[in-house]
């Protein structure tokens, strides 16, 4: 988990069979560059980088189920709620169900738990949209694919 | 509850617009104003309530490309009557 580089995924742990759910995770790392300022003497995750991490789980998790012939840009936060601090090293498990399989949207349930404790969860809107082109698709799918999708799910 | 009932509460409960407001011969973007995000949200509600996928992008291409105006799917009874029939060839 790279805060500054909106890297927010480590790892994608498992996407089901017909593409409606995926769980990732990742660490909070002990230093960044963003606690020097939230806050300082007093380092925590902000809320709107949570609700990034979720929008990727769940991003990943739609691209995904459009064989990364789309690409998903937030457009909405429902019911968000954070309901605790993230201090530095805090292991997240994130999961991410596709609620809604539109046409030009999706919408999905996310969540973050840390150990067994709820962390934060929202519903989440996408705009689906054509890759900008080839290349940019093929840099996304093999991210995925270096955070740990599965092949069968990745273009071939 | 006719499909206009139900679209038209969908809509207000969406949008904030007044119930009172929509009629069968609204035009749900020129004439109550309804922004493409908001409309992602009453599409998304309409899609569970009738259990279809409303075409928006079909629907925005023919647009586009002059096969179709806007008002013979934006027009609030044109609308329905797509929605149900979307319904009925799900059915």
């Amino acid at each position: 988990m790279l805060l500054e580089y909106f890297q927010m995924i480590d790892r994608i742990i498992a996407v089901n069979d017909d593409v409606t759910e995926l769980s990732a995770q990742s660490t909070v790392p002990e230093k960044s560059p963003v606690f020097e300022g939230h806050f300082p003497g007093m380092p925590l995750v902000p809320g709107v980088l949570l609700i990034e991490t979720m929008a990727q789980a769940s991003g990943f998790l739609v691209m995904t189920k459009t064989g990364f012939k789309l690409m998903t840009f937030l457009v909405g936060v429902k019911q968000g709620k954070l309901r605790t601090f993230v201090e530095p090293g805090t292991p997240l498990d994130i999961t991410a169900t596709l609620e809604h399989d539109g046409s030009g949207f999706a919408v999905t349930k996310a969540a973050i738990k840390s150990e067994g404790k709820n962390i934060c969860d929202a519903s989440l809107t996408f705009k689906t949209l054509d890759f900008p082109d080839a290349k940019f698709a093929k840099m996304i799918a093999d991210r995925a694919a270096e955070l740990g999708l599965p092949s069968q799910f990745l273009p071939k | 509850m006719s499909t206009f009932d139900k679209v038209a509460d969908i809509i207000s409960d969406t949008s904030e617009i007044p119930r009172e407001e929509i009629k069968p011969d609204s035009h749900t973007i020129d004439d109550l104003g309804i922004d493409s995000l908001d409309f992602l949200d009453i599409v998304f509600a309409i899609d569970k309530e009738f259990g279809i996928k409303i075409p928006m992008e079909a629907w925005t291409e023919k647009v586009n490309n002059g096969e179709a105006a806007t008002e013979d799917y934006f027009v609030m009874k044109n609308l329905c009557t797509r929605i149900d029939e979307l319904a009925a060839a799900k059915a």
